[in-house]
């Protein structure tokens, strides 16, 4: 395999970026799913995307792969624009990136061993040599991801729903890609569950050293996980930065609001906790709000942010934010401060019936 | 709020409140095509008055189940033994027409996700108005104004041009709030909430949790809420009940259990978790539960996660800990022979009285 990747077209400049997406678009008729998302990833980072359900994380993610080809912007892998590719042109590209998607039993194919789902993409590259290399490959690979050797001979109905997805995780793996796209890999999954395929995932990450596109809701795993985060709202990314700074620090009302709403726990802190509602209503991907697209549920909007659309900017102390509130020191408003129906802990707060989500 | 009565300020203390539902001795067991499989198995629940209690556990560990056959929401392939008293009236095995009075009206339920919940070809405000037709015989005219109220009530803006709105038209946690309008449309004394934020984002769930903390307070009711997320059951609950493989393996108030787990499975859960400040350095894992979550055909004598459980011994395999308090009067139960945060050569006080 040491041959394999002194052949490879994009690992030439082992600095350069695994990905990069600039202006990232993907329409699906009047849908404007993603809309101008830039990103990169360095060698070996692990970077989050977060977002709600319907803010474009899972569409960046399979136009990443090129399950969908965007409808404007570039996607690069290792420095090779890969966006207008076809088809045949792309396969040599293919082995440099991986995807591991949320429910393990609907990505692997029903009738197929687990021993050849995990051979396919050697199969398909022409790679692994002949059967008896591939078998060695495949029981490698299943080793690697705690799994015995002898699964290579069951059906995928034949396992647990933890063991599928560290089956998903070694076909993933098995073209040694310099980049994984992991969409919700463990939301499926049970808590416990959840636990060993994070540490899984942490272990094959730091060992085999892939970067690793982390699409998620899940607040805790993004901690647990990443290095940097992006968060998309509506498709656009609102708010980048190392996961030090983004959960230390979160500067986008947005970010503030995701954090606070995230459950700890822990029943001590969680009540203590700066309660911000949103209003439910993410808006429609069909016709986005005018200016900054968060200002209708934005408890600290002010006229300028319905008008003017805020670029994403690079802030003091690191990262980049787009947000007309946050000054170029990167110093700005806080939700939690500012909200009026903020309380510290709903049960105690005489005036909770005044809250956003209670009758007057 | 035609009823409201309990308006407390401060969280009602778990032992103030006079129970509601009383559950003892409740098993379920199903008989399919492939044998039979023990759901539930002997499992104790008590629900006091305004209080919050939380059930949870994973996949297959049973809560659901208890918590529908409450109700008799279970199907015909379903044997449901034991007792389940809602305000001293027995259910189980009651006649279908009293469950029917009793569903909606008494007991009602929200689930996971409110759109296979909702009809999608009548407006919200129908399906609202109908609950209160049926159970409170109102005119079509007062069904009407009252679930605009309803609406309101559980945070939905502009309620009198969403009871015009059909299902689609709103977003997941606006039908969440429809549901649990329609559930508190009768007064109900409790509220089963399975999984209810469960299909939602975490901005529309601090929402929900709101609500529901709302009716307590405001209402009154009693609510089991049964998932699967440690957050939740946090944010909300009053008392958490731990279920395991259909049985009750820890009971306590929220604080305690989360700060001293005593069952080995609670406190795998609780650690399994990543928390806040967590990283995943070489020597910073998430600990493991390793194993699966047994189907059984029968409950055996023994510990069910005994074959999980680091601190098992043959004792575990060949006799079923009871559930029973530590220490007494603490209102903390634990099922084990081990407990943690006992000396690993003693056992269960219970456990001793037993031998």
């Amino acid at each position: 395999m040491s041959t394999d990747t002194a052949t490879d077209a994009g690992a030439a400049d082992p600095g350069a970026p695994v990905l990069e997406l600039e202006d990232l678009v993907m329409h699906f008729g009047p849908v404007r799913a993603v809309d101008g998302v830039s990103l990169s990833i360095a060698p070996g980072r692990v970077t989050a995307l977060v977002g709600e359900s319907g803010s474009g994380k899972s569409t960046v993610g399979r136009c990443v792969v090129r399950l969908l080809s965007p409808t404007s912007g570039t996607v690069r892998l290792g420095g090779t624009d890969v966006t207008g590719l076809g088809r045949r042109a792309m396969r040599p590209h293919r082995r440099e990136v991986s995807i591991v998607f949320q429910d393990p039993a609907g990505s692997l194919d029903p009738r197929m061993l687990v021993g050849d789902v995990v051979a396919e993409p050697l199969r398909l590259q022409g790679r692994g040599g002949g059967r008896a290399e591939r078998e060695r490959r495949v029981a490698e690979q299943l080793e690697r991801v705690g799994l015995d050797r002898s699964v290579a001979q069951r059906y995928p109905h034949e396992l647990s729903g933890g063991q599928r997805q560290r089956v998903s995780l070694a076909r993933a793996l098995v073209s040694e890609p310099r980049l994984l796209v992991a969409d919700e890999p463990t939301s499926a999954l049970d808590v416990s569950v959840q636990a060993s395929v994070l540490n899984l995932l942490a272990d094959l990450q730091r060992d085999i050293g892939f970067a690793c596109l982390f699409i998620t809701h899940d607040l805790s795993a993004v901690e647990y996980l990443a290095d940097d985060i992006a968060v998309l709202y509506l498709g656009q990314v609102v708010e980048t930065g190392t996961r030090e700074e983004v959960f230390a620090r979160p500067r986008h009302p947005y970010t503030q609001a995701l954090l606070a709403a995230a459950p700890v726990a822990d029943p001590v802190r969680q009540r203590e906790r700066t309660r911000v509602l949103l209003g439910d209503d993410l808006p429609s991907a069909i016709d986005p709000p005018s200016g900054c697209r968060f200002h209708t549920r934005c408890p600290l909007a002010v006229d300028r942010c319905a008008t003017e659309e805020p670029v994403l900017r690079t802030v003091g102390g690191g990262g980049s934010v787009a947000c007309h509130l946050v000054d170029d020191d990167g110093s700005g408003p806080d939700v939690r401060d500012a909200t009026p129906g903020a309380t510290p802990d709903a049960t105690t707060d005489p005036d909770h019936d005044d809250r956003p989500g209670s009758p007057a | 709020m035609t009823t409201a009565t309990t308006t407390t300020g401060d969280r009602p203390a778990p032992a103030d409140g006079e129970p509601v539902l009383e559950v003892r001795d409740l098993s379920v067991t199903f008989t399919t095509e492939g044998g039979t499989v023990s759901a539930v198995d002997g499992v104790d629940l008590t629900l006091g008055r305004g209080e919050i209690v939380g059930v949870v556990g994973e996949s297959g560990c049973g809560k659901s189940v208890t918590a529908m056959s409450l109700a008799g929401l279970l199907p015909r392939s379903a044997e449901v033994t034991g007792s389940v008293e809602l305000l001293g009236r027995q259910l189980r095995g009651a006649p279908p027409a009293q469950l029917r009075a009793v569903r909606g009206n008494e007991i009602a339920y929200i689930f996971q996700e409110p759109m296979s919940s909702l009809n999608p070809v009548l407006t919200v405000g129908r399906q609202v108005s109908e609950v209160l037709q049926v159970h409170e015989r109102m005119s079509r005219a007062r069904a009407r104004e009252r679930a605009v109220e309803l609406l309101r009530l559980v945070g939905i803006p502009s309620p009198e041009r969403r009871v015009r709105q059909y299902p689609h038209e709103l977003s997941g946690g606006m039908r969440q709030r429809v549901m649990i309008a329609m559930a508190v449309a009768c007064d109900p004394t409790v509220l089963v909430a399975d999984e209810p934020t469960t299909a939602l984002d975490v901005t529309v769930q601090a929402g929900i949790l709101d609500v529901l903390r709302g009716l307590r307070d405001r209402l009154g009711t009693s609510i089991l809420v049964i998932t699967h997320d440690l957050g939740v059951i946090a944010d909300v609950a009053d008392r958490v009940v731990v279920m395991y493989a259909g049985r009750v393996v820890e009971r306590a108030g929220v604080e305690e259990l989360f700060v001293h787990p005593r069952h080995h499975y609670a406190a795998g859960l609780l650690s399994a978790s990543p928390t806040p400040g967590r990283y995943a350095a070489a020597d910073d894992r998430l600990q493991e539960i390793p194993g699966l979550v047994p189907t059984l055909a029968e409950q055996p004598d023994a510990c069910t996660f005994a074959d999980r459980c680091p601190a098992a011994t043959d004792r575990c395999r060949s006799a079923a800990p009871p559930l029973a308090e530590l220490d007494p009067g603490s209102g903390h139960e634990v099922a084990c022979w081990h407990p943690r945060g006992s000396t690993p050569t003693t056992d269960h006080p219970a456990g001793e009285e037993d031998a």
